[in-house]
């Protein structure tokens, strides 16, 4: 039988020599080891950093063909915005505009719904709560992307409808009508976790001083969660520029399509001729959206990893 | 001194008997039920509306729909009862509508074949084919003379070889004319056109429809019209449409009209109609469909699969090396690492396809000098493949890192100090200890990423929109095509027509994929647990 202290020297020992045949030190085997996670973690820095790079020299070239394109232009020049902005085949502008109006009104919506149902399911007990919670979470677990047929026949019901145009097909409101339907969802859940994390007390004594319901969610609760609410606001944001599916097959017309839509017409026919147009575009349209992940990074990612992964 | 409870009564918030459910403060006050009430009249007013106009388009479900909602709505509003439940009504409703909703009707279209040519309901076919007409050789012939009203309206006067004279527009129809006789100069506003003025009017003349009981005017000349008969007649009662021509009856079976032998009625468009079975039955059986949909199904699982390997494995090297303090600028990388998170996919699968552009793309250029050759990324499928895992890597080791960051933090040092003190090794502490209790951690959320991959249409799409194409397939698949790619060719892009009621059918199996995966990982993760509390 070995005794314990034996069988740790023998392992150590072995772990002595094959370090020994490497290295003359174990502090030189760490040191090896700290330079191969430096390499790496510049080989991933490159990786990422590969296409961006591109989009910036390509951007900022005088030139606007990807033929003979360098990753150092000769020269930087504005040329490529400025052909953006005024080539009338691609309203880059408009594009944009539509995309963060449409953005920011489903984000604004997804919000209120959430929390008025967050607040429901957070302050109140009653029959079929439970069963609600899980309902939401069961059927948002299917992507409404996938009823897109449905949606497609749906907005063409209602836009025939006299003075519901405006949610029909090819319109701005009918996807934000069709983006709003999953307001409530994994969001509701993020919420009511937040607002269980406010005392009820607090809403209680705004109860005993009179104020109704209605007042309490607004003047008391509403200021306490203000942060949940930006990060679900803000994440419903991000998403919504960045969905692909829904605006492709709902959009038609080129003044109404969202910047996902809009950026593909450059990839149709001419894309190597306009290869500085697009990495113009490219760059501000990614923008706002870097833009707001570095900034807000740490309050973002917990709710990021906690939820769904980005498109 | 703690407050005296028994002052006020505090309402109890966690009575879960039914009884205990707060009530709004009966005090409120008159103007605000007011405007309650003002507030529901005004979306009862417009629901109604939206109802009235959807049953008007033949859009009865979704009319239903509404007023059910509507229904309930108001229910939830007037009863104290539901006070709770008001304040999930909107977001309720939108859910009902545009989630749920589709869901049903997903299902239902997937078990019809609307499709291009049969997009009509069987009504509106059978009106279409009531609006037909054929010549018999002893049809009757009328003189006829022209009259047109200021406004522009048109009115045929005929008399028929008997001297029974009518009188014809589009709106009226043709009505007896009992006064008889030669045409007036004048009839109501309409007024008498010469043979000359007839002329002029010849090619607006040729579109007007004329018709009366069973049959219609054809104008022959400018001054001669004859009957055309209605060519099919439907007996709604037995629901069969009898050709008047050939005397041929047809009965409605599967979306058209057959006759007798099966063979379906010429020139006629199709209708929507229940098919049961049928498109499950071809995306197993025809093999126009079957080949194509079982390579498409194999793709997007080791699509997914593949991706999700691929970015854990990235992102855990990636994460492992991030994760050892010693590191320098350690911030720093991590930040760099985030980008491709922060970038829309769509713009940077954007800019990928342009940098791998087999000709241009520096990207090909660079593997072109170090192998010689430049890979055709977006003809041959194979390499298509290639390209979309690779970008699809790029774009997800990001959010794979993050997650593993963090749960690698989570892990105890201790454990790591115990299994030095067993003697482990590097390999040993990240086989046995590192891998297993990350993998708790993140497999949930691996699972997650599958499914969201499952239905990934943006990559598949922007980089090559599924192509290159199947050949000798009669649905438009693409070889990289995902199952959600395929649905949405099958019903939106042109070229071959749209196949609801396919894609459809395509839709639910991802459904029921994804449902499962649901169900695994909710055994996984026990998240409902917290509905419990």
């Amino acid at each position: 039988m070995t005794s314990i202290s034996e069988t740790g020297q023998t392992k150590a020992s072995r772990k002595e020599k094959i370090g020994l045949r490497l290295f003359r030190s174990a502090r030189q085997a760490a040191r090896f080891n700290l330079f191969l996670k430096l390499l790496i973690a510049i080989l991933a820095a490159l990786f990422a950093l590969y296409p961006v790079a591109w989009i910036f020299s390509a951007a900022l070239s005088p030139s606007n063909s990807l033929v003979n394109s360098r990753l150092i232009p000769v020269g930087a020049s504005a040329a490529n915005f400025v052909r953006l902005w005024s080539d009338p085949r691609h309203p880059f502008l408009l594009w944009m505009w539509n995309s963060i109006k449409v953005s920011s009104l489903t984000a604004i919506i997804t919000v209120s719904l959430c929390a008025l149902a967050a607040f429901s399911f957070s302050r109140f007990r009653y029959r079929g709560r439970r069963s609600g919670l899980l309902a939401i979470l069961l059927i948002q677990l299917f992507p409404n992307t996938l009823a897109i047929v449905a949606l497609f026949l749906l907005l063409q019901q209602i836009g025939k409808v006299p003075g519901f145009a405006w949610l029909g097909l090819n319109t701005l409101g009918g996807i934000i009508l069709i983006y709003s339907g999953g307001a409530l969802g994994f969001n509701t859940w993020l919420m009511k976790g937040f607002f269980d994390s406010i005392p009820k007390e607090l809403d209680e004594s705004a109860l005993i001083d009179g104020a109704s319901w209605a007042q309490a969610f607004v003047y008391v609760i509403l200021p306490l969660v203000r942060p949940i609410l930006a990060v679900i606001g803000i994440l419903t944001f991000i998403g919504t520029y960045s969905d692909f599916l829904v605006a492709r097959v709902m959009l038609k017309s080129a003044e109404n399509y969202t910047l996902a839509v809009g950026m593909t017409l450059f990839i149709r026919g001419q894309y190597t001729r306009e290869w500085g147009v697009f990495a113009a575009a490219a760059l501000l349209g990614a923008l706002p959206i870097v833009l707001i992940f570095l900034l807000l990074q740490k309050q973002l990612i917990g709710g990021l990893a906690t939820g769904a992964v980005k498109g | 001194m703690p407050p005296k409870r028994s002052v006020k009564r505090l309402p109890n918030l966690n009575d879960q008997k039914g009884g205990g459910v707060i009530r709004p403060t009966s005090s409120s006050s008159f103007r605000t039920s007011f405007l309650h009430m003002a507030g529901l009249a005004l979306l009862d007013a417009l629901a109604l509306w939206l109802v009235y106009s959807l049953l008007g388009n033949g859009a009865g479900t979704a009319g239903i729909l509404v007023l059910v909602v509507t229904g309930l709505v108001n229910w939830v509003f007037l009863s104290d009862r539901f006070y709770p439940i008001r304040w999930l009504t909107p977001g309720l409703v939108l859910m009902l509508l545009l989630v749920v909703y589709p869901l049903v009707f997903t299902v239902y279209v997937a078990f019809t074949n609307y499709s291009d040519g049969h997009i009509l309901s069987k009504q509106q076919v059978v009106e279409q084919l009531q609006r037909r007409y054929f010549q018999t050789p002893d049809a009757i012939s009328y003189q006829m003379t022209v009259y047109r009203s200021p406004e522009g309206g048109f009115l045929l006067f005929l008399q028929d070889p008997q001297g029974n004279t009518y009188t014809g527009t589009e709106e009226q129809g043709i009505q007896a004319y009992p006064v008889g006789g030669e045409p007036p100069e004048r009839i109501g506003p309409y007024q008498k056109l010469s043979l000359a003025g007839t002329f002029q009017y010849l090619t607006e003349l040729e579109k007007i429809q004329v018709s009366g009981e069973g049959f219609q005017v054809r104008i022959t000349g400018p001054n001669k019209a004859r009957q055309a008969l209605a060519k099919y007649t439907y007996d709604p009662d037995r629901d069969l449409l009898t050709d008047n021509e050939t005397g041929k009856i047809y009965r409605p079976v599967g979306g058209s009209f057959v006759d007798n032998e099966g063979k379906p009625l010429p020139d006629a468009p199709g209708f929507t109609a229940v098919v049961g079975l049928d498109n499950f039955r071809r995306v197993f059986s025809d093999p126009q469909i079957q080949g194509p949909f079982l390579r498409v199904f194999l793709w997007t699982v080791t699509f997914a699969g593949m991706t999700v390997l691929l970015t854990f494995s990235v992102g855990l090297l990636l994460a492992l090396v991030l994760n050892d303090n010693r590191l320098p600028l350690r911030t720093l990388f991590r930040s760099l690492a985030i980008i491709p998170y922060t970038i829309p996919g769509f713009i940077s699968i954007l800019v990928w396809v342009g940098l791998l552009n087999p000709y241009y793309g520096p990207f090909s250029l660079m593997i072109k000098d170090l192998i010689g050759v430049s890979p055709d990324w977006f003809s041959n499928g194979t390499l298509t493949k290639v390209a979309i895992l690779f970008i699809n890597t790029w774009l997800g080791f990001p959010y794979m890192m993050l997650i593993n960051l963090g749960a690698l933090q989570s892990i105890p040092m201790e454990m790591y100090e115990a299994a030095e003190l067993d003697g482990a090794g590097r390999f040993a502490k990240f086989r046995y200890l590192t891998l297993p209790l990350l993998l708790i951690s993140v497999g949930p959320l691996l699972i997650g990423a599958f499914a969201f991959n499952f239905n990934n249409f943006t990559v598949i799409d922007l980089v090559n929109e599924g192509g290159p194409p199947i050949v000798g397939t009669s649905t438009p698949a693409g070889q990289t095509d995902i199952l959600i790619s395929y649905t949405y060719r099958l019903a939106f892009a042109g070229g071959r027509g749209a196949d609801f009621g396919l894609a459809s059918t395509i839709a639910i199996f991802i459904f029921l994929i994804v449902a499962s995966l649901t169900a695994f990982n909710f055994r996984f993760t026990r998240q409902l647990e917290e509905v419990m509390r």
